[in-house]
């Protein structure tokens, strides 16, 4: 299957594909206000580039994107265990996880 | 020959710095004598160079290294040993030690006794720096140089303000006078392309007489000797001077300082005998000056006031020797006069030592009982000064009068007027101070005491010198000039030109002339004499407060108001230009500066409402740079 | 056949993206979201990069997802209250999306080919043999840093969720 499949897909589709779920996620982060959901906007984001690195690996029979996809997946494995753990402490002190309960950072 | 040469000027600088670092630990004969010595090393070495000195001998150039080269004109750091020049510092530095050894018995009570000699020995190298420079430029650093000593010693007691404010008015003044010398330097270096004397002479020639240039240069340079030389208008400094101790008075207000700006004339005569129209210039100056100044001194009486006026009355003297162009005359006269106005000054220091601080003429009198040394001395100046037959002053006075005569009669009896004030207020300071009763208090009576001998030696050497001085150049009509060794010896310094020019003024009366002119002064001496000892001594007339004299002799102790027309003119001027100034200071420059703060800051607190914690603004507005940084890629792909 | 099989994956994809995005109940959005992460892992099985699929289903839906879950069931998000935001932030957030959008598909200016297809590729790329190959000759390092990197993430996690520090 992986022959044709190759052959029949333009590389441009997974282009199109991949530029559609970022943008929904940027979208996410913009318009939500619940944290947890931000951040899954943001693993979002992540998927969608990994996505088309991958596509890209494919279709020019170079190992080195899909390997990068793995040490990212990596790194947002580390980075989504750290944000929760955030996210918890937030909760325990303010009881919601509303983000624009969280402006004590004024200027 | 050239280690000399360092010697003699390193010598003072070297007793300053020792003085300086460690005079305050050291004991006070240690550093007396060491000031002494080394002024009268250089003295000695002088003399040294003197004895192998004749008027046929080339300059000695001592070059020490290339200072800098502007614009073409080279100018090296180098001292010009010639006659002029050594004439200058064995006066400098022989008077200079008879003063240092004076100061000692003076200033022994002083606490700042160390710092004196400090700056005495500054002042000595200073002056020999300017005397020995083989550059207008070195010139100018000795000038300035005494100008800060002058300001050093004078304020001396500094604690007194009104000292204080006498200092500054010296430094102040002498600075004007700086700034046209300087202007005049300036002048000489663009249009000779040099600045050494050698090289200015050589050069000389090609300026065109009595053209505006030379004017404009030969007139800075008088300007410049105004100033150090308290010529008519900036004089006044000099009087107020005599705020410092008397020792400072005697070095640097007769015998040396106020002599700089005969040097610089003298040094420059193939310039000035360029220009006539300033060496009128020069004697008009000269006898504004000397008839103001003797005026003066014939009301005042505080007895270093009258002095001080005596001082720059010879001044003027010798000024108009130089307007007349009788330069050796001139240096005869200056040399003369350090010799007697020393000897004067230090006298008059000895009397006030005597009456404890007392130096109001009204209160002294029969002093010559009680200090006879000093009396006798003091004699010998006053008589000297006065023109007493065959004394140094009559013979240098002499040929001032001869000059004069040869240019013009009228300019002989001007003169002969000016002689004889001066003869009147000498006569009458001295009867003042030493005949009559004692006008003082009781105690002062019981302190009066002659002074020690480190005091009176110096008194001494001085009047032996007042006396024999004045033979070492005899007028001319007395062996047609075979005996004007003075003359003869300047003659390689000046030009030409000059030395034609002044050996026919100096010889252009006849002998017979001559003995009629002399007989007049002589006669008018013993008159005068005569006339002042009746007025003072006989018919006890008596010195009274400045303000109860009337008429003309109260125009003439308040010295004709000049000080206070120089206040209300220019001193209300330059403070109300300093008000102005700190108002703009003030009203202007801070407020802009204010300005500028005040806009940082608010400009500030308006940035601050963009960081508002606000979480969804931050991440709007940084997605929407990215977003705005895409598209602009995108367009400017 | 393949072309159907490639839209009928990416519209799922993006379907569980939309609701995702705009779905009011958390609890919801992340099950939409773990449809998706599912749906991508189909786009990797396409691809050809089995490896990368089987990682995608166990780290990402397996893991990732199923700790959100955990973090939401334990702060008891499952509800739909969250409040309003302002209209005129919506609106701008819309645009800046629409702008990244457009600003990413600059891309296609300036490119003439309109389908990349290559002849001579290494079907076997994305075999697990090919990358574990490439990932412990070459990539060693960065694999060890990684352990490294996952070692930091637990310590900070603990650490930060300590009740006293």
């Amino acid at each position: 299957m992986g022959d044709t499949f190759i052959q029949s897909i333009p590389l441009d589709y997974f282009i199109i594909l991949s530029s559609v779920l970022f943008c929904l996620g940027v979208l996410g982060v913009l318009l939500r206000k619940n944290a947890i959901v931000i951040l899954g906007c943001v693993e979002l984001m992540l998927n969608s580039a990994n996505l088309l690195l991958a596509a890209f690996s494919a279709y020019k029979g170079n190992g080195d994107g899909q390997l990068l996809v793995f040490f990212i997946m990596v790194v947002a494995a580390a980075e989504v265990a750290v944000g929760l753990a955030i996210i918890a402490m937030l909760y325990r002190n303010t009881r919601s996880v509303d983000v624009s309960i969280f402006n004590k950072l004024r200027g | 020959m050239e280690n000399l040469v360092y010697a003699i000027i390193l010598l003072p600088l070297l007793g300053f710095l020792i003085n300086g670092l460690f005079g305050k630990n050291l004991p006070k004969m240690l550093v007396g004598g060491l000031a002494t010595a080394m002024v009268f090393g250089s003295f000695c070495i002088a003399v040294g160079i003197f004895m192998n000195f004749n008027s046929e001998s080339q300059p000695i150039i001592v070059k020490a290294f290339e200072w800098f080269r502007v614009n073409g004109v080279q100018i090296n750091f180098g001292f010009q040993i010639d006659q002029l020049s050594l004439m200058m510092i064995m006066i400098i530095t022989g008077i200079g030690s008879l003063i240092h050894l004076y100061s000692i018995g003076y200033m022994s009570h002083d606490k700042g006794f160390y710092k004196f000699f400090t700056y005495l020995n500054l002042f000595i190298f200073s002056m020999l720096l300017l005397v020995m420079g083989s550059n207008y430029l070195i010139l100018f650093i000795g000038w300035e140089g005494v100008g800060l000593c002058s300001y050093l010693l004078i304020g001396f007691w500094y604690t007194n303000e009104e000292y204080g404010k006498a200092a500054r008015k010296a430094f102040i003044m002498n600075r004007i006078g700086d700034l046209a010398l300087l202007i005049g330097i300036f002048m000489i270096a663009s249009q000779t392309n040099a600045i050494d004397y050698l090289s200015v002479a050589e050069n000389a020639s090609k300026f065109e007489l009595d053209g505006t240039v030379i004017i404009f240069i030969t007139a800075s340079l008088f300007i410049g000797a105004t100033g150090k030389s308290a010529q008519v208008p900036l004089y006044t400094w000099l009087p107020d001077a005599m705020a410092g101790p008397t020792p400072v008075s005697a070095l640097i207000h007769a015998a040396t300082m106020v002599t700089a700006g005969i040097y610089l004339v003298v040094r420059s005569n193939f310039l000035f005998t360029l220009a006539p129209t300033v060496q009128g210039g020069i004697l008009l100056i000269g006898f504004l000056t000397a008839a103001l100044a003797g005026f003066y001194a014939l009301r005042q009486n505080d007895i270093k006031k009258v002095l001080a006026y005596s001082t720059v009355s010879q001044l003027g003297f010798m000024f108009i020797a130089l307007g007349l162009g009788a330069y050796s005359t001139a240096m005869f006269h200056v040399m003369t006069h350090a010799f007697f106005k020393a000897l004067l000054f230090l006298g008059a220091g000895s009397v006030i030592h005597a009456v404890s601080g007392e130096q109001d003429m009204r209160f002294m009198g029969g002093l010559k009982k009680y200090i006879p040394v000093t009396h006798a001395t003091f004699l010998i100046g006053t008589l000297a000064i006065s023109g007493f037959p065959f004394l140094s002053g009559m013979i240098s006075k002499d040929e001032i009068l001869v000059a004069a005569f040869a240019k013009n009669p009228i300019y002989w009896v001007m003169l002969f007027i000016l002689a004889a004030i001066t003869a009147t207020y000498m006569f009458r300071l001295y009867y003042l101070t030493f005949h009559g009763e004692f006008r003082g208090t009781e105690e002062q009576k019981h302190h009066l005491h002659e002074s020690p001998s480190n005091m009176t030696l110096p008194l001494i050497v001085l009047a032996v010198f007042s006396v024999i001085g004045g033979f070492i150049n005899l007028p001319h009509f007395i062996g047609h000039g075979h005996y004007a060794k003075l003359m003869e010896w300047l003659k390689p310094v000046l030009t030409e030109e000059s030395f034609k020019q002044m050996e026919a003024t100096l010889s252009g009366v006849d002998f017979t002339t001559e003995m009629i002119l002399l007989g007049l002064t002589v006669l008018m001496f013993f008159s005068v004499w005569f006339i002042v000892k009746n007025t003072y001594v006989n018919k006890k007339k008596m010195a009274v407060a400045e303000e109860n004299y009337t008429g003309w002799e109260k125009l003439s102790a308040k010295k004709l108001y000049v000080d206070e027309l120089y206040n209300a003119l220019i001193v209300k001027t330059v403070e109300g230009l300093g008000r102005g100034g700190k108002m703009f200071d003030k009203g202007v420059l801070d407020r802009f500066v204010d300005f500028v703060g005040e806009g940082a800051e608010d400009s500030g607190k308006s940035m601050k409402r963009i960081q508002n914690g606000n979480v969804e603004t931050y991440i709007l507005i940084m997605s929407l740079a990215v977003g705005i940084i895409l598209i602009v890629n995108f367009i400017l792909q | 056949m393949d072309q159907f099989l490639f839209f009928l994956v990416a519209f799922l994809a993006v379907a569980s993206a939309v609701y995702f995005v705009f779905a009011r109940n958390p609890l919801y959005a992340i099950l939409s979201l773990i449809v998706t992460m599912f749906s991508i892992a189909g786009m990797y099985i396409l691809l050809n990069a089995q490896f990368l699929a089987i990682i995608q289903i166990i780290v990402y839906a397996g893991a990732i997802m199923v700790l959100f879950l955990y973090i939401l069931m334990m702060l008891n998000l499952n509800k739909a209250d969250e409040s309003k935001k302002n209209n005129t932030l919506k609106f701008v957030g819309v645009f800046t999306a629409g702008l990244v959008l457009i600003g990413i598909l600059g891309v296609f200016r300036g490119v003439r080919e309109k389908h990349i297809v290559l002849e001579n590729v290494d079907r076997g790329v994305g075999l697990t043999k090919n990358l574990g190959r490439l990932l412990f000759n070459e990539y060693v390092l960065p694999f060890e840093l990684a352990s490294i990197l996952i070692l930091a993430g637990i310590v900070g996690a603990v650490l930060i969720g300590k009740k006293d520090l």
